[in-house]
């Protein structure tokens, strides 16, 4: 039992309770020093985990390789940006409390532990620390009718997803015989061992997970939530948790069920094609730019979906890929999407955008940069996520989900370009108002980001290669 | 009590014929999990029956992990199942304190008011 292991999960940890007692202990509004001390603590985690050893700990049930450390990496990445995006919104509209960043402290131990579990109860706790954060969080404007509406709305349909995979989890437990991941593996790789009940659990937990990333049967709840939540928080919710849950999705499926990849294959292929069409289609109509994003991002996980149902080692490199470039594109979206306001009042129509190429440059630029990064255009980052996932996805001879994945990419590529046309060439709305520092800042990276990622990939390649070898082994 | 072996042994063996398998209890635990959906998704009324519907999954799950880990002779599944039960607590303190945020903003917990987004 080595829980040195776990030392960066136990810090963040502790740290996220002393911060909240300060909060508690400071009279003075404390928001803004809670929010610094926070990114402070997320960046010791992140020195933590580049230090400490690997292996696996606690009986088998945490592993900390070369794949968790890629993940966490990013992850602890998202929530720094996230923090950084709440920053100016919060003093705004009036949600300067202090409680903000420890719940995206809290979000974020939850998911560093779903990235390393390798046994089914770690994996359900650390679902469930990073929901019941997230539940808050969507309802965190507490005298808004519309975020509590998003709260309420989430909270029901995570609060069932999580009794689905806790289903899943004891059909599993009960004809396998075991929780451990690496047993289940070697109880599945007899045939004979491949009982109906295994194959219903793992269709129950996958499904589940599928919630968590708001893949196509289980996307309901994704625009309403989108909309509803702070911008902040909608920032937040798309990019750590998403990469999160991707990452155990991956290791779920390949990890235990990789000898039923015969059995969700297919599963996979049909809700992957579902958000890719979805998330082109869904998205044409939409005039809130946060609902657009919504349906970008049910888009953007069906083509994660390709990676994955792959099934193979350049698939899961692909989803790596994938991932990074899209949560830097992401986080430079959103901190344009969050900067946009019209004396002093928050505005999320695209209309808004009109002119935006005359009045502010600089912020167009930036979202042209995101816009063609999503829609998949080279030379930005996106283009390299796509690229990789259709890659793996031809290696395993699925050559007709990787052309339906570039068809609806094409597709969606008319609704990133019809904001860029508003921007550009419509009649301009009234001018936004300046952008404060800190979200100029994150925008600023994440356009900076885009663009050296296409030109040097090869760093987040090697990485992210070792990552998925360390699953495969 | 002067009860010979033989006949206590009769008496385990009809025991055993009256004693309810891993069969019913999954039966059981299957049939709460689908009133627990089901309560999600046919109520139509209050916003409270739908926590209550999330408890009951959650308890059938506990049946379900008891039952297995007593059938298979191994201690995690009862071990999740205390982690269930503090864990379903935590997302009835959440839960309702939503529904008391959402109740403040709106004045009503019917389910179909709670409509100010569609999908």
């Amino acid at each position: 039992m080595n829980w040195t292991l776990a030392l960066p999960e136990i810090v963040l940890a502790i740290l996220g309770m002393a911060i909240l007692v300060f909060g508690v202990l400071r009279k003075q509004d404390s928001f803004h020093l809670c929010s610094m001390l926070s990114i402070g603590a997320l960046i010791a985690t992140a020195a933590f985990l580049i230090g400490g050893g690997s292996g696996v700990g606690f009986h088998g049930q945490f592993s900390a390789d070369p794949f968790a450390l890629f993940v966490k990496l990013l992850v602890l990445a998202a929530s720094v940006l996230g923090i950084i995006v709440s920053l100016d919104y919060n003093e705004h509209e009036n949600l300067r409390r202090f409680e903000f960043p420890v719940l995206i402290l809290y979000a974020t131990v939850g998911m560093m532990v779903m990235v390393s579990a390798t046994n089914l109860m770690t994996l359900y706790l650390g679902v469930e620390l990073n929901s019941l954060a997230i539940y808050v969080l969507a309802a965190f404007a507490r005298d808004n009718l519309r975020s509590s509406e998003a709260g309420l709305k989430y909270f029901v349909l995570g609060a069932l997803a999580s009794g689905i995979l806790l289903y899943g989890i004891s059909l599993v437990y009960g004809f396998s015989g075991t929780m451990d991941f690496a047993d289940i593996a070697k109880v599945l790789a007899n045939p004979a061992n491949v009982s109906a009940g295994v194959v219903v659990g793992v269709v129950f937990i996958a499904s589940a997970l599928a919630f968590k990333v708001s893949a196509v049967p289980f996307h309901m709840w994704t625009p309403d939530v989108y909309e509803g939540a702070p911008s902040p928080v909608t920032a937040f919710m798309a990019s750590a948790p998403k990469v999160a849950a991707m990452a155990l999705f991956a290791r779920v499926m390949y990890a235990p069920f990789g000898h039923l990849l015969g059995q969700w294959q297919n599963v996979l292929i049909l809700i992957s094609i579902g958000s890719m069409v979805l998330g082109a289609f869904a998205a044409m109509g939409q005039g809130n730019i946060k609902r657009l994003m919504a349906y970008s991002s049910i888009g953007h996980m069906g083509y994660l979906l390709v990676g994955l149902a792959a099934g193979s080692q350049i698939g899961l490199r692909g989803i790596l890929i994938y991932l990074v470039s899209y949560v830097f594109t992401n986080a430079g979206m959103f901190a344009c999407i969050v900067g946009m306001r019209r004396n002093g009042q928050s505005v999320e129509r695209i209309a808004d955008l009109g002119g935006l190429g005359k009045t502010s440059p600089g912020m167009a630029a930036a979202l042209t940069i995101f816009l063609f990064s999503m829609a998949g255009i080279p030379p930005f980052a996106g283009f390299i996520g796509k690229y990789f996932v259709f890659i793996a996805a031809v290696n395993s001879g699925l050559w007709t989900l990787a052309l339906i994945g570039m068809a609806a990419s094409a597709v969606s590529a008319f609704y990133y370009i019809r904001i860029i046309k508003v921007m550009y060439f419509d009649a301009p709305a009234p001018s936004l108002d300046a952008r404060p520092g800190s979200l100029a800042v994150v925008a600023g990276f994440g356009a900076i980001f885009t663009t050296v990622f296409f030109i040097f990939p090869a760093p987040v390649v090697a990485a992210a290669d070792a990552a998925a070898k360390a699953i495969f082994g | 009590m002067g009860m010979t072996t033989a006949t206590m042994t009769t008496r385990m063996e009809a025991i055993d014929m009256l004693a309810v398998g891993l069969g019913q209890y999954l039966a059981v635990s299957a049939i709460l999990l689908v009133l627990g959906i089901f309560g999600i998704f046919m109520n139509r009324k209050n916003v409270i029956v739908i926590l209550m519907s999330v408890e009951l999954i959650l308890l059938s799950v506990n049946l379900n992990l008891v039952a297995f880990s007593s059938a298979l002779g191994d201690l995690a599944g009862q071990v999740l199942a205390m982690f269930v039960l503090t864990v379903a607590a935590a997302e009835a303190a959440i839960g309702l304190a939503i529904v008391v945020i959402y109740f403040r903003n709106r004045g009503s917990i019917e389910v179909e008011d709670v409509n100010l987004m569609k999908g």
